[in-house]
Parts: structure tokens; sequence; C-alpha cells
């Protein structure tokens, strides 16, 4: 749909680095229009995760997952709209931070899911996470959802000690959806956060499964709107010799857009439809206010919920393709993140039968710095993101 | 709550689609467990929650309405399929 055109302005994350002396070596690949966990959906084909070449490298933002973990670049732009940074970032051994819901600008950023979509920084280190906060996070004029908060240095407190800090673990994250191996590399990791100094106990997100019935009405409703605007009109594919202009939109948008994205627009019309909106996408809203609650009360008790990004290391390429609802299950542990509009990253912290694992750590709202000094103390403690697969 | 063909038929026209006749049973088969998957929501007892639109529960700011952006209209013209003499170009609309 996109393959022809050229943006005619820079976004203001890009902009903000290039004006900091990054220089940009090129675009990477992923799901297209951003749907998908395993960046198999894309138009140029799949990417593959550089620990196995057979398996997926997670996604949507896999290509910029790749980019850092086989060391083609030092730091990755992503957009994470269900974990779409934290899940790619597990899958292939890296740091990914997905900030709050409107820390840093999404002008110029595909639209996919308006009021969950939000762009991070994916690097080798939290250190270096926190470096590309600085230059990319703040208040954007340009985007109506950017949030006039204060800016931060996030390197400023890096290097704070971790005594006191108080970790929760959901029980709900570690239910029998989860890999023993995982679990295993996850609470090795929390032994480590306590012998920093941090103190763990058990908490409850109880409706952490009904976060993916949740984000699969809402993100397929929003995208359905904000892709009705492919319609071969002003920009992007048009479809050859239209006969009238309803001709043109259904071809155009029939050619060009591929499975997985036509599906997903079809069940966000279907649950915006007169008489389907209450009992879904209204209902869907209604949930996420719960979603929202729940990890209030529990960030009321502790400082930050950790937990696994994902569910399973990364599967085979093809392995989930044929169903899509399978594919979903595997976001369980971040889409509920994005309902409520939290900070969360996730941090190499193991690994099960050679492929990387990912310790997902989630803040109160405006507390990256915290996350990314959490991550950093972990790194100085530990070298599992300094492991490399053999490329 | 199960879609059958001629249903999906009608979403896909909504959506400005066409689903070929080979890929329909596909799509009917994909959008009914998706949809399986959404009807677990009902169970759950939202009754007098108020619906979260924004995470934040922000709402859209207001700027002063001026003048912010400069005319481009030949560069953003650039990505158009056809356009002529500042116009986007669209097959023939009325007789």
């Amino acid at each position: 749909m996109l393959d022809n055109f050229i943006a005619p302005y820079e976004s203001t994350a890009t902009q903000r680095l290039k004006d900091a002396g990054f220089v940009t070596l090129g675009k990477t690949n992923l799901d297209e229009f951003a749907m998908g966990s395993s960046t198999e959906t894309s138009y140029y084909g799949a990417t593959r995760n550089p620990w196995n070449t057979d398996a997926v490298p997670g996604g949507s933002s896999g290509g910029s997952a790749v980019a850092v973990a086989a060391g083609m670049a030092p730091a990755a732009l992503g957009t994470d709209t269900g974990g779409s940074i934290r899940q790619p970032a597990a899958f292939c051994g890296i740091t990914g931070l997905k900030p709050t819901y409107g820390r840093v600008s999404r002008w110029g950023m595909v639209a996919f899911g308006s009021s969950l979509d939000q762009g991070g920084p994916m690097t080798q280190t939290a250190e270096d996470a926190a470096m590309i906060m600085n230059t990319i996070a703040g208040f954007d004029p340009r985007d109506s959802t950017s949030m006039d908060q204060p800016t931060v240095d996030y390197t400023a407190t890096l290097d704070q000690p971790l005594n006191g800090l108080k970790i929760g673990l959901p029980k709900e994250y570690f239910g029998e959806a989860l890999d023993d191996g995982i679990r295993q590399a996850i609470m090795e990791a929390v032994k480590q956060f306590e012998s920093l100094g941090a103190t763990v106990k058990e908490i409850s997100l109880p409706r952490t499964e009904l976060s993916i019935p949740a984000y699969y009405i809402i993100a397929p409703a929003e995208a359905s709107t904000n892709l009705s605007r492919f319609d071969g009109v002003k920009f992007g594919y048009r479809c050859d010799n239209p006969t009238d202009l309803m001709d043109m939109y259904t071809r155009t948008r029939s050619e060009g857009f591929g499975a997985e994205v036509k599906r997903r627009i079809m069940v966000g019309t279907y649950a915006l439809s007169a008489g389907y909106y209450d009992a879904y996408y209204r209902k869907a809203q209604q949930l996420r206010r719960l979603i929202k609650q729940d990890f209030q009360a529990a960030l009321a008790d502790v400082d930050v919920i950790m937990g696994p990004a994902t569910p399973s290391t990364a599967w085979n390429i093809g392995e989930k393709t044929q169903d899509p609802v399978a594919m979903y299950m595997e976001d369980i542990y971040t889409l509920s993140v994005n309902l409520a509009g939290l900070p969360g990253m996730s941090i190499p912290c193991g690994f099960k039968d050679g492929m990387p694992v990912g310790l997902q750590v989630i803040g109160n709202y405006f507390d990256e710095a915290r996350l990314l000094n959490i991550g950093h103390q972990f790194q100085r403690a530990t070298d599992w993101h300094s492991r490399k697969p053999n490329v | 709550m199960s879609l059958d063909r001629s249903q999906v038929e009608t979403v896909a026209k909504l959506a400005r689609l066409k689903v070929e006749d080979q890929e329909l049973d596909n799509y009917v088969n994909s959008l009914n467990s998706i949809l399986d998957l959404a009807d677990q929501l009902q169970a759950v007892d939202t009754e007098g929650v108020e619906p979260l639109a924004n995470p934040l529960d922000a709402t859209a700011r207001l700027r002063p309405d001026t003048v912010t952006e400069t005319n481009q209209r030949e560069k953003l013209q650039k990505n158009a399929p056809q356009a002529e003499a500042g116009l986007f170009l669209v097959p023939k609309v009325i007789d």
C-alpha cells in the first residue's frame, strides 16, 4: 500500500535524533501496518531471528529488534500498540522501552490504534535507552495526544541503588500459559533484584486474560477508522483502470492491504457498526477502565510490577500464521500495559534452549526513569544484555 | 455470535474491501474465531463503568486558530496516484 510512498516530512522523534547528531542507517522491516507479533505479515517478507534463523524475531517492530540484536545498529526506534517494542525486544535479547502514552511524539508515525500507540527506543542497554529517551521524549504541539509533562534527564538516576524498591509479581503472569524455562529465568532475575535490596510481594491483576479480547476489539476498531484514509486518492497505492469511485476504493484496498490487515479492518468495522458498537467497542472500553484500575490499585502498593514479557520464546516462522487467535494469545502480558497507557520495558534476563527471555518491568505513569534505573542496575549485575548471537 | 458468509461480505463492503470467493471461508472462520474470543467480554459485569477512551483520561488539546503550516501542495501531491493543476484526480463521479 505504501511501497511507492516517500514521506514528505520528518517525524518529530527522528528529527530530534538528527538534531542531536544521530545518523540514520536505514528503515527496518515490520509487520504490515504494525499488525502482527512476528514480522511475518510484512509486504516485504518475514524477518528472521539472529539467535535462530528459523525463528521469528517477534513483532511488529521485528526489524528494529534484529538490527540491534545483530549489531547492525546501536539503537533503533519501534512503536508499541500492544507489545510491538517489548515482545521483539524479548525475543531478540535486547532492551525495549514503551513509554507512557503521550510521552514520545507520534507526529510522523503511521496511526494504528490511536488510543494505544506509543513509540520508544530499542537498544542494547538500558543506559542507551535512557540517552535515546532524553532526545525523543517531551511535549510536541503537533501531536494532539502528546502530554505536556516536564522533561526528565533519564540518565541522571541510572546509578541510584535499588535499596527498598518494592516489586510486585502478578500471580496471573505466572499461570499455566507460561513456559517453565521462562518462569525459571524470571524468578532468577527477581532473586537478583532481592540481592540488590528490593523487596518482592505477590499481587493480583485479575483481568489479565480479558485484556486479550478487550485489546482485539479496541485496536482493530481504531485501525479500521485510521486505515480508511488509504483510498487511492491522495497517496499510496491505487488499482489500475478503476471504472468508478467505488471500484477504485474497493480494488485499491483489496489489492493494497495484506490478509491480516484486512482481517483486522473487518473485525473493527463490525465492532463499530450500528447495533454492535455497545456490545463490542463500548464494552471493551469499560473493561479497559477496570484493567487500568487494577494496575492503579497494584501500583499504590508496589513501585513496579515485574513478570515475563512473553509466555514463550520465539516460535518458528510459519508456526502460527494459520491461526490468528493463537498468535493473539501470545500477547497476553503486554496488551494490558497499552490499555492502561503505562510505561513498560523488556530487558534480557536469560535463555531457554538458546533463545532469549525478556523480563518485563511495568511502572507508574511517566515513571520511565525508574524503569531505566532498574534496567541499568540489573545490567550492571548481570551480563545477559551483552550476549550476542553468532551472525 | 457467529457471522455467516453473507454477513462477512456485508462487513467487507462496509470496509470498502472485496473478499474473493475462494478466500471467503477463510475470512468467515478467522473472523468468527476472533469474535468468539471477543465474546468473553460479555460475561464481565461492567454496569455503571465509564468507558475509557484515553488511557490518561485526557481530552484533545485546543490551540489558537492560527496558520502554523506553510503551503507545500506540490511536495505533498508528489505522492498522489494522479494529480493535475493542484487537484487530485479520481474517476468521474458525476455524469
